[in-house]
């Protein structure tokens, strides 16, 4: 029997990918180890090893196509004593694929792998107030507007630099960083041993000496091991010492959860961070978001918290063409406009949150979507100004409930607008349990738009 | 620091070594001059007595939560003190006054920071374990055992970064010796090769614990040995052995070399706080160390053997010395409060 050779899942987020290269052509005998292609995933290009032996009979996915799925049949081997007519169905002409694609990619991203690109649904208020009305919009995914945050700012001030775990050579673990060794050098982009705590610490200490460093984390869950550094010396020098010194620094890296990575590997640390004065908790959505805040961040004087999202990472939204396109800092945007429930989110929340309000619409419920952009400080006024129109709200995040971010927005909008609230606040987050492994398990933990619509159908009586 | 530029050839002695012999060898005493004889009394001396002023404001409730004194191990700041240049930083722990004195700051704005009064370093805000002074390159003031030690590297780093060619001492005591991030830093440091010297002030206690009980390797000087970092042990309590060793680890670090290990071995006559009895060790053994290392009686019979100073001489010094300690405790008392408003400042920039 012919064997199908699948395309392999190399990452735990990967979907889809390119098949860069075959190193075996049709007719090549296979042994078991031997590398028969390159695929890029929007991490790496990984090599692919053959698991079986035989001749390789047919190739069905020319080198070069983009976006292939994930388990879908690349090729066929033949085994021994097999030839091509053992083969059914499998022969229709590989998809013709190699230059279109690669078209499509943003010609100002030269250094990035061509990455799935999901497309987040259009907004219905698409004006940011933000951006100058005119201004032309490129493509970007989430990961080319941090790598170009952090370079635009690397050019503008020398006492920038990069440090973390894989960020040079490597050209980061999650690709953020790409790019950055080359065109900044050795001193300015930093590899740094296995050494949260440590490496945390050093760069408060640089911060303190007035560089502006941004500590990246491969991931907010392995912070944990540097969180004393980043609360009692990051967050309360600058109070301790009366204003004569605080900490510039950004500490980034994503954060929450990713793809079947289990409990140590999925938390959202958001909630843990906005908790201590001193600190400023940043959560961008979108490539704009993530672009515009990172700048901010890394000139803002303050120890700043810069939680992003590994799945997030490929998506790709419309971005100014701006020269210098910075966000402020503690300022939420009204996403989507609407007028009978407020939903408020930030960061990954947002995908769910914006599904929902594009299903609720064709249901005759008009969201309004507040993407909050920052924690810490928190823009109340812009929430509460949607309450105060809408009459409910629902919260949409991934975290824990328990003493969650959502806590502190009901708190806060019973407080100042309770007069105005028709229902209670109901908050959609991840459940009370350290994350599964099992898919069904993990999709169960994390929210889901039918939860927000369930939530949006609950505090507006059309359940 | 008058005498600092003073003492170019005190440490001349100490001529560079290859890394293996400079872990063994006896580090050299340098020869003090009169002048150098006579700052260096001074400024112990302060210390002494500004801290025997603390501990009776602490005593009468002036000075609430936790003190620290740094009585016993007045040497060691000042030494280090005499053998640094314009621009080299200090980073300690909470055992910190001694550091600022020794740097040259205001007692009357450490004492202040002490009562939390307006005029302290840190506005009042950050009390006897977190003061800095960004003028005088002090660091803090740290209240967590151990984390002064990854600050410190950072600076150091941020010195060959800015290649300023200065140094960055930083202080951690023989109980933080065992915190892992004490060894994330010394990694970094040597693989990076950072300015920075790691001083660990040998007390023999980290709070009640001895080193014995604390540590499986008690030579703390060759703690840095997995990572090719040269330490040395020194006699924390003679102040000529502290500045010629600093010395020789200053110009190890401003060449270029990476990280130096100084273990200074001294004592703490005063309990770890003021809350602490020190039943842990015996009177005989504080009593011993009073009377055979005092590192103020040590400086103070070379100034009487030499003839460079006379017991008059040295009863008006002390006399100044009390003059100056006693402004700064006055001004503690009556220095008013921060302002209520002063609490939500400083948060932010």
């Amino acid at each position: 029997m012919p064997i199908d050779i699948l395309m392999p899942a190399l990452s735990p987020t990967m979907e889809e990918g390119k098949l860069a290269k075959w190193l075996k052509a049709e007719g090549d005998s296979v042994s078991a180890g031997d590398v028969i292609a390159e695929i890029e995933t929007d991490k790496a290009t990984m090599e692919v090893e053959a698991v079986d032996e035989g001749t390789l009979g047919k190739i069905l996915i020319a080198e070069g196509t983009d976006n292939v799925k994930v388990n879908e049949k690349i090729a066929i081997l033949l085994g021994e004593g097999e030839d091509a007519s053992a083969m059914d169905g499998g022969g229709s002409a590989p998809a013709a694929a190699s230059e279109a694609p690669a078209a499509t990619e943003a010609p100002s991203s030269p250094a990035v792998a061509s990455a799935p690109t999901p497309q987040a649904p259009a907004p219905e208020t698409a004006e940011d107030p933000e951006i100058p009305a005119g201004t032309t919009m490129k493509a970007s995914t989430v990961r080319e507007a941090l790598r170009d945050a952090m370079a635009e700012e690397m050019r503008r001030d020398g006492d920038v630099f990069v440090m973390g775990e894989e960020v040079a050579e490597y050209q980061g673990a999650y690709k953020i960083t790409q790019g950055l060794l080359d065109e900044f050098g050795a001193k300015r982009v930093v590899d740094t041993p296995i050494t949260e705590h440590g490496f945390a610490g050093l760069g408060v200490g640089a911060a303190m000496a007035g560089l502006k460093p941004i500590v990246e984390f491969m991931t907010f869950n392995f912070a944990m091991q540097a969180i004393d550094q980043i609360i009692n010396s990051a967050a309360k020098t600058l109070y301790m010492s009366g204003g004569q010194m605080g900490a510039p620094i950004v500490f980034r890296g994503p954060n929450g959860a990713a793809a079947r990575v289990g409990a140590q590997h999925s938390q959202d640390y958001a909630a843990w961070y906005a908790h201590v004065p001193g600190l400023k908790v940043v959560q961008p959505y979108s490539a704009a978001d993530a672009k515009g805040l990172l700048k901010a961040a890394i000139r803002d004087p303050n120890p700043i918290i810069f939680l992003e999202n590994e799945i997030l990472y490929g998506h790709s939204f419309e971005i100014p063409d701006m020269e210098d396109f910075v966000l402020p800092i503690g300022k939420a945007k009204i996403e989507r406009g609407g007028t009978d429930v407020t939903l408020v989110s930030w960061g990954i929340g947002m995908t769910y949150t914006m599904k929902a309000a594009e299903e609720l619409a064709g249901m005759g419920i008009s969201a309004e979507v507040v993407n909050l952009r920052t924690i810490r400080p928190l823009d109340i006024d812009t929430v509460l100004a949607s309450v105060r129109k809408t009459g409910r709200i629902v919260t949409v995040e991934e975290a824990f409930p328990m003493c969650s971010v959502s806590s502190e927005i009901a708190f806060q909008v019973q407080e100042k607008a309770f007069d105005y609230l028709d229902a209670p606040i109901l908050r959609v987050t991840g459940k009370d349990v350290p994350m599964p492994y099992a898919a069904n398990l993990e999709k169960l933990a994390l929210p889901s738009v039918a939860e927000v619509i369930d939530a949006v159908k609950a505090v507006t009586y059309t359940a | 620091m008058a005498a600092a530029s003073k003492t170019t050839t005190a440490g001349a002695k100490s001529t560079s070594r290859s890394r293996s012999t400079a872990k063994k060898a006896e580090p050299a005493i340098a020869e003090f001059k009169k002048d150098e004889e006579l700052h260096a009394y001074r400024e112990m001396l302060l210390i002494r007595r500004f801290e025997e002023k603390a501990g009776q404001l602490y005593g009468m409730g002036l000075i609430g939560g936790f003190c620290h004194l740094y009585i016993g191990q007045e040497a060691v700041v000042v030494g280090m003190q005499m053998a640094k240049i314009e621009g080299d930083q200090m980073i300690t722990a909470y055992r910190d006054h001694g550091h600022m004195l020794a740097m040259d700051l205001d007692p009357k704005g450490v004492m202040a920071e002490l009562t939390g009064r307006r005029g302290g370093l840190s506005k009042g805000k950050g009390g006897s374990m977190h003061m800095f002074s960004k003028e005088k390159h002090f660091y803090g003031g740290h209240g967590i055992v151990g984390a002064q030690v990854s600050l410190g590297t950072g600076l150091g780093f941020a010195n060959k970064y800015r290649e300023n060619g200065n140094v960055c001492m930083t202080f951690f005591g023989d109980g933080a010796s065992n915190q892992g991030q004490v060894y994330e830093s010394f990694n970094m440091a040597e693989l990076w090769k950072l300015p920075v010297i790691y001083v660990i002030e040998n007390n023999k206690y980290g709070m009640g614990t001895s080193v014995e009980r604390s540590s499986s390797m008690t030579d703390l000087s060759q703690r840095g040995a997995s990572f090719n970092i040269p330490g040395e042990k020194v006699d924390g309590m003679d102040v000529r052995a502290v500045m010629a060793a600093s010395k020789k680890a200053l110009e190890w670090c401003r060449a270029g070399k990476g990280p130096y290990i100084l273990e200074m071995v001294t004592y703490r006559y005063r309990g770890h706080s003021m809350s602490d009895p020190a039943k842990y060790r015996s009177k005989d053994e504080v009593q011993k160390m009073r009377t055979e290392h005092d590192p103020i009686e040590q400086v103070r019979k070379r100034l009487l053997d030499n003839k460079w100073a006379t017991e008059d001489d040295l009863k008006a010094i002390d006399k100044e010395i009390r003059g100056r300690v006693a402004e700064a405790a006055e001004f503690a008392q009556s220095d008013p409060e921060p302002d209520a408003s002063e609490l939500y400042t400083d948060i932010l920039l």
